[in-house]
């Protein structure tokens, strides 16, 4: 090290030194004679602080607006004392169970929301109100030190790194450092192997639903539905009749009566999808999977509530509007032997909404 | 009471005899903060996340993270025998057969969206101040990061219930992570433990929800306030402010007086929100049923830029090779991607951009750096019309427009509404720094008319400080606030007292002068008697 750098060092340690204030620490003799005051501002020097402003709000003690002042604050305090009274007895003693026939329960939460509020309100306006009114005045200065650190500390960081580094020899053994590596290594992937209890292979379930040919179409109450249950122009939720078809989330599907002279232009392929007057569209939108509900039957169209597809029942449930860009698959039906709607297979592509291996 | 002074005393005493921790102590309690209304949003997030830990865990022993289907017998006769999961039926309960359960549920939803808010108004805060500036970017980042850990811990919140609002939201959310390429199936699976929704996945975001993620928060908020205590808070330009210095008051007592207090009142509010004001009334909803969902389905407040984006944007899939790019993606995966890699960017872009490499520790106006103000405004334009657009079915019932007009309304303006409010902000900075620049030069309006001896007209002006020979001012621009009224000259250049309106106060009996430097400082800030 040059001398050079070895005299900058001693003075940037030096500035560092006298970096807690100009003034010299108290010594112990000086802080006895020191009020409490005194020895206050004495220790906010060593921090670097400097109250350059410190006036008592009431420069005359026990004046009247003094006493108002802190009569308010009390008062604050004891407010929430009340308040807590108030929300123990109403924890405690009103009505809350809910009930059909009395409305009194309503009160409950209110009531705990409003008192715990009061309670909470009157220590926190109490606490504001006592600094700004009765606590000093103050403007206090505090000397900021950032960016880098002192060289001397940089570089005998460094050096210590550099130092401790050496001595572990890695820098020259180089086998030692690659076999460190390769434990090291692998360590992090036992951490990580574990984690594939998560993966589950995607699986048929999303190109398959519970539809199969023959299921009886179902409503919400499992029972199973005729020609001539449903007015024109009106929509049913309906279900596979199969156990768990209620409840199944790739299942649900609307069974639509259209309107006297309102035809449907079929998508190719799907031309006998549909049974005289009746079509049916799996109901799970196919921009995010959420149930498309909101059937207009003057026009057709059918909305989904979420982001607001639209689409048309009279283009075969086409997309006419929205970020939705595909048709609601179309389950083909007819009637069984008995005279209830049964379908005629699964639906032909996958419901819901795309997805990277869907063609 | 002497007998408990010494008693305090003897007990420290044995503390630090033990740990030395006077001197340290010490230093917490000198440290000065400095005062503006805009410093309290921070601190508002981080009392309604104290808030979210107090209820949460009270709620915690009620709730039953489990999937598995029970018949309801509880109080709420209207759901009486209705299959639902636990999770519905433990959320029913808290809210009907825990006494002052309900409230406790409401608070906690209610802090929730407070907390987001929060951060939000304080990242803006920060951004359009210039507080992230050198050297306190890597706070910058802890922030962005901590709002996406907001916005995933939210949204596993809510999800929890399992309620007919959140399963939709969930099923959503399913969708949107199907729709990524090459690994959305598998990730899909991954996380629903199978086909959605799978018994798994309200089990897998309670621990999430409450562990996981509260407890990466934690420690990013506890490193966020360890960073700023060792940067030390910044300020506004003023009297005796530089960028070496802080002035304020310290913790302790008045601050910490003051912040206590502060925490008690947004408890408080919460509280009263809890109590007065309904929030998500599970019991309406019903609990998920893949085949139902009701009209006007709004996430929490938060999500609703999401929620937006997919409604506004256009029905464009890409096919590739017999593969499928489903129009969610790029809404709902791509631009939240975009929109929080370049916030969080931000700093070093300007930094390249300006080759500013110097720390800073006084605040900026957001006038005095037109360029960044307005590209915040245009990011704040685009967020809040993708926001607006989340809501659009309700816009077009409420005020009777067509429901297509208003997807329209938000495709067209998120592309015309930022360049606008671009080209507007910067208009209005610009203004506002020349006007701040001609009352430095020819003072306050005073209203006051003055006929001369000519029998011309003048109105007189209340100059600032001292005027050169030809009456302009010669006080030269200093990053503070300038008093544009007369009532507000005393308050020139000092803290603004008040929240909506400056609190007027006598002239101060002393005036602290420290130094020259400072007394140089204060006129630059303040007026002076023009007769001096």
């Amino acid at each position: 090290m040059s001398e050079r750098e070895g005299s900058q060092r001693e003075r940037e340690m030096s500035e560092r030194e006298g970096s807690h204030g100009s003034h010299p620490a108290p010594i112990e003799r000086q802080l006895d004679r020191m009020t409490p005051a005194e020895a206050m501002r004495a220790g906010a020097e060593l921090d670097g602080v400097h109250i350059v402003h410190k006036r008592e709000r009431f420069p005359v003690p026990g004046t009247k607006a003094e006493r108002r002042a802190e009569r308010a604050v009390a008062l604050c305090f004891v407010l929430t004392f009340v308040a807590v009274v108030a929300f123990t007895v109403i924890f405690i003693a009103a009505p809350w169970h809910y009930s059909l026939t009395d409305n009194s329960y309503t009160w409950f939460t209110p009531l705990l929301g409003l008192t715990m509020a009061l309670a909470l309100a009157g220590i926190g306006v109490g606490a504001v109100l006592w600094a700004k009114w009765l606590m000093p005045e103050e403007e206090a200065v505090q000397d900021r030190h950032d960016g880098r650190s002192p060289e001397v500390d940089r570089q005998t960081t460094v050096a210590t790194l550099v130092d401790g580094w050496n001595d572990t020899g890695l820098a020259r053994r180089s086998v030692l450092k690659r076999a460190f590596g390769l434990g090291v290594g692998a360590l992090g992937a036992l951490a990580i192997v574990p984690l594939g209890g998560f993966i589950k292979k995607p699986k048929d379930e999303l190109v398959s639903t519970p539809w199969k040919a023959g299921l009886r179409l179902v409503d919400m109450g499992g029972r199973p539905i005729r020609p001539g249950d449903m007015m024109p122009g009106s929509l049913a939720t309906v279900f596979p009749g199969v156990p768990g078809g209620l409840k199944a989330p790739d299942a649900p599907t609307m069974l639509i009566r259209l309107r006297p002279g309102q035809t449907v232009q079929p998508r190719p392929g799907q031309e006998d999808y549909g049974w005289e007057d009746y079509v049916a569209f799996s109901k799970i939108c196919t921009h995010a999977g959420c149930p498309v509900s909101l059937y207009e039957q003057q026009t057709g169209r059918i909305l989904c509530p979420c982001h607001q597809s639209q689409f048309d029942v009279t283009l075969d449930a086409k997309p006419v509007f929205g970020p939705a860009s595909r048709s609601l698959p179309a389950l083909a039906i007819t009637v069984d032997a008995d005279g209830y709607f049964v379908a005629k297979g699964d639906y032909r592509e996958p419901i819901g909404p795309s997805f990277w291996e869907r063609p | 009471m002497s007998d408990r002074a010494s008693l305090a005393e003897r007990a420290a005493d044995q503390l630090d005899e033990r740990l030395g921790l006077a001197g340290g102590l010490r230093r917490q309690l000198n440290k000065v903060f400095p005062d503006h209304w805009s410093f309290m949003m921070g601190e508002i997030a981080l009392y309604s996340f104290i808030i979210l830990l107090l209820t949460g865990t009270y709620l915690s022993f009620f709730f039953d993270a489990s999937m598995g289907e029970v018949r309801y017998d509880g109080s709420y006769t209207p759901l009486h025998n209705v299959e639902m999961s636990r999770a519905y039926a433990s959320t029913l309960k808290i809210s009907f057969d825990v006494r002052g359960g309900l409230v406790i549920r409401q608070i906690h939803h209610w802090a929730a969206l407070l907390f987001l808010a929060a951060m939000t108004i304080h990242m803006l805060r920060m951004f359009f101040t210039g507080a992230f500036r050198k050297p306190r970017e890597i706070n910058w980042l802890i922030g962005i990061t901590l709002i996406t850990m907001g916005l995933l811990e939210g949204f596993a919140g809510y999800s929890l219930p399992d309620d007919l609002l959140s399963g939709t939201g969930l099923r959503i959310a399913s969708a949107i992570m199907l729709s990524i390429p090459v690994i959305g199936t598998w990730l899909y699976f991954l996380v629903f433990g199978g086909d959605f929704p799978g018994t798994e996945i309200v089990g897998r975001l309670y621990i999430l929800h409450v562990l996981l993620v509260p407890g990466i928060i934690l420690v990013l908020i506890a490193v966020h306030l360890a960073l700023v205590v060792m940067q030390k808070h910044t300020q506004f330009p003023g009297p005796g402010r530089t960028e070496n210095n802080v002035v304020g008051e310290r913790i302790y007592p008045i601050y910490g007086a003051k912040a206590g207090g502060f925490f008690m009142l947004v408890f408080a509010v919460m509280a009263l929100l809890g109590g007065i004001f309904q929030i998500n009334p599970v019991w309406l909803y019903g609990p998920y049923n893949p085949a139902q969902v009701s009209a006007g389905s709004q996430p929490d407040w938060y999500i609703g830029f999401l929620e937006g984006s997919s409604r506004i944007f256009p029905s464009w899939e890409i096919h590739l090779w017999q593969h499928t790019l489903p129009p969610l993606f790029w809404p709902t995966v791509v631009l939240p991607g975009i929109m929080f890699t370049l916030a969080a960017l931000y700093p070093f872009i300007e930094a390249r951009l300006t080759r500013d490499r110097a720390l800073h520790n006084l605040l900026q106006r957001p006038r005095d750096v037109p360029v960044r103000t307005s590209l915040g405004a245009m990011a704040l334009s685009f967020y809040l019309v993708l926001w607006l657009s989340g809501g659009n079915d309700i816009i077009a019932a409420k005020f009777d427009i067509s429901l297509n007009a208003t997807t329209w309304v938000g495709r067209i303006g998120v592309i015309v509404v930022p360049p606008l409010a671009y080209l507007m902000t910067y208009r209005i900075c610009l203004g506002l720094q020349q006007h701040d620049r001609e009352v430095l030069e020819h003072g306050v309006e005073t209203g006051i008319i003055k006929r001369l001896p000519s029998g011309e007209y003048v109105e007189v002006h209340q100059p600032l400080g001292p005027v050169d020979e030809h009456g302009h001012g010669v006080l030269e621009y200093a990053g503070a606030a300038v008093p544009k009224k007369m009532n507000r000259l005393a308050s020139a250049g000092r803290r603004v007292h008040g929240f909506f309106a400056p609190v007027e106060e006598p002239a101060p009996v002393e005036e602290p002068v420290m130094d020259e430097e400072l007394e140089r400082r204060e006129l630059a800030g303040r007026p002076s008697d023009p007769n001096a």
